[in-house]
């Protein structure tokens, strides 16, 4: 009982660094696993990547201007962020670009502005830092801010669900009923920016897509309905949250890529054992119904 | 003119600078079945998108009559039959009209739902993913749907496509119940038989209106010869399309249709 207790319990009792990574990293997954599941499902899982290459300049920016803080390096990467979302965006609304190319393109020049910004004043540590993010280091004002961007994240997609879907689902039915198809689109990319500059905080500008698009990965192959592929998704998060935070204290490991490692074990588990993974499909598939 | 659903005004739609529809003129009248015929290429579905306003005129314009309501059934749906959703989640999208984004389905609204699916013969298939529908069966699925709608105008671009010979029978009935509830329907078709035994008007088409009016005069032969000298690919160079060059009179007299030359039509 004991070394369980010192396993699983001790490490959030006992140190506070601990506790506020747990609490920011679960939020985080809030958030961001159900708009995973939906770029997941709109083919944009590499936009995601894309996007968090995006943030860099903004985060770069503030950075520059004012060291390691933590305020102004998010709300630099949220404007980068957005500038990138509705551009990339518009280009593939209004042109006949798709949005794999136009995004592509965006982030390409925005990633170069970043490195180059880091570059002018940084050393690569500090490049590391904003990169791969510091999660056991999250201060009361990184959580509030992960705090708001969660809650604002879930009131939208409550709101906007059924458009949201149906935008995923029959674009031109949507376009056929109602005005919201592009502005939903538009909303869609301001959650993932939000999210993705949540995460860096925690995870950094590489890691923070990988705790977003693996348990939407990962929920893929459990379920055929959004709904609970969202809310799995979610669980999922939450587990490799609190395992690669366990792994990182016991191991001494980086805790970003401890807990986007644990998300990429339950990956491999749900590809072999998913209801709809290889080993269901491969064997119990050779036995069928009579209609 | 209460009596008219939809008047089409010089209308002019295209893609580019080269119009697929050429200053259509004309009125579709209020709880008619019209057919929309023509060669590939002619400017059907052009027409529909165009109607139900996901294609913005080059020139002139579409107009409504107030509070018509349409539903859409495109030829190609830009449907994610990949998406995880259940049939009911598909024709439940038609409900939005009725509930918009945020009001609550109630029990009523999913016996609806149901109804819909009975009434295109897919009774008891609510719980199957979209992906694990057959061609035809997912073209009743967008019918029921559709129905569920519950527009005034309907606008079905080639409904009948990868479907078998039953189920375009069941199709047509439902089309004729539309009918019978004097609800306005356009349909694309490109079985000319089809067309004469079950459509009381159609409108033939090759870029410009070629005849249009009731259905056994519209399908002539000397019509129909003439809609299929139309030539169906673009000029690159085709002279610019001027107001003066089209004082062309379209020769159905039904829908009594008159020419705006002052809009000023222009195929920029």
């Amino acid at each position: 009982m004991d070394t369980l207790y010192g396993l699983f319990i001790a490490p959030f009792a006992d140190f506070g660094f601990m506790q506020r990574a747990l609490i920011g990293s679960l939020m985080l997954s809030l958030g961001a696993c159900p708009i995973g599941v939906f770029l997941m499902l709109r083919r944009m899982s590499l936009s995601g990547d894309a996007m968090a290459h995006a943030i860099l300049p903004g985060a770069a920016a503030g950075f520059l201007f004012y060291g390691l803080e933590i305020l102004p390096m998010t709300i630099g990467g949220l404007i980068a962020g957005v500038i990138v979302a509705l551009g990339a965006g518009a280009v593939s609304r209004f042109t006949i670009q798709r949005e794999d190319a136009s995004m592509a393109a965006f982030y390409l020049i925005s990633l170069a502005i970043g490195v180059l910004m880091v570059s002018i004043r940084g050393s690569s540590v500090d490049l590391m830092h904003v990169l791969f993010g510091t999660v056991l280091a999250l201060n009361d004002e990184a959580l509030t801010l992960i705090g708001g961007i969660v809650t604002v994240t879930l009131v939208s997609l409550a709101i906007f669900w059924r458009a949201l879907v149906a935008e995923c689902l029959d674009p031109l039915f949507l376009r056929s009923v109602s005005r919201l198809g592009s502005p939903v689109h538009f909303i869609f990319l301001g959650l993932v920016v939000l999210n993705l500059v949540g995460g860096f905080q925690a995870l950094g500008t590489l890691l923070s897509v990988g705790l977003m698009m693996l348990p939407a990965a990962a929920a893929r192959f459990w379920t055929v309905r959004v709904e609970p592929m969202c809310v799995l998704a979610v669980l999922i998060g939450f587990a490799s949250c609190v395992a690669g935070l366990l792994l990182s204290y016991h191991a001494s490991l980086p805790s970003g890529p401890a807990i986007i490692l644990s998300a990429g074990v339950v990956y491999f588990a749900s590809i072999l054992f998913g209801t709809r993974g290889i080993l269901r499909a491969r064997i119990i598939h050779h036995r069928h119904r009579t209609a | 003119m209460t009596n008219t659903c939809l008047t089409f005004r010089d209308l002019t739609l295209g893609y580019g600078s080269h119009p697929a529809i050429h200053h259509l003129d004309g009125t579709i009248r209020k709880g008619s079945l019209t057919a929309v015929v023509g060669a590939n290429g002619s400017g059907k579905s052009t027409l529909m998108k165009g109607i139900v306003g996901v294609l913005k005129p080059m020139a002139g314009e579409v107009i409504r009559a107030p509070g018509v309501r349409a539903a859409y059934l495109p030829q190609q749906s830009e449907l994610d039959r990949s998406f995880p959703a259940r049939v009911v989640d598909l024709v439940s999208l038609g409900l939005w009209p009725r509930r918009g984004l945020l009001g609550r389905y109630t029990k009523e609204d999913r016996d609806d739902v149901s109804k819909a699916l009975m009434a295109v013969g897919l009774g008891g298939f609510e719980k199957r993913p979209i992906d694990t529908l057959s061609g035809g069966q997912l073209q009743r699925t967008l019918f029921a749907r559709v129905l569920l709608q519950d527009a005034d105008l309907i606008l079905l671009d080639e409904p009948f496509n990868a479907v078998d010979a039953k189920t375009v029978g069941d199709l047509i009935a439902l089309i004729k119940r539309w009918h019978g509830e004097e609800r306005t329907i356009m349909v694309v078709v490109h079985d000319l038989d089809l067309v004469r035994q079950n459509f009381p008007e159609t409108l033939l088409l090759a870029r410009q209106p070629i005849a249009w009016g009731e259905t056994r005069e519209t399908l002539k032969p000397e019509n129909l010869l003439r809609a299929r000298r139309f030539h169906e690919a673009w000029e690159e160079n085709a002279p610019w399309c001027e107001p003066d060059e089209h004082a062309h009179g379209h020769d159905h007299d039904h829908h009594g249709h008159d020419h705006h030359h002052g809009v000023g039509p222009r195929a920029a």
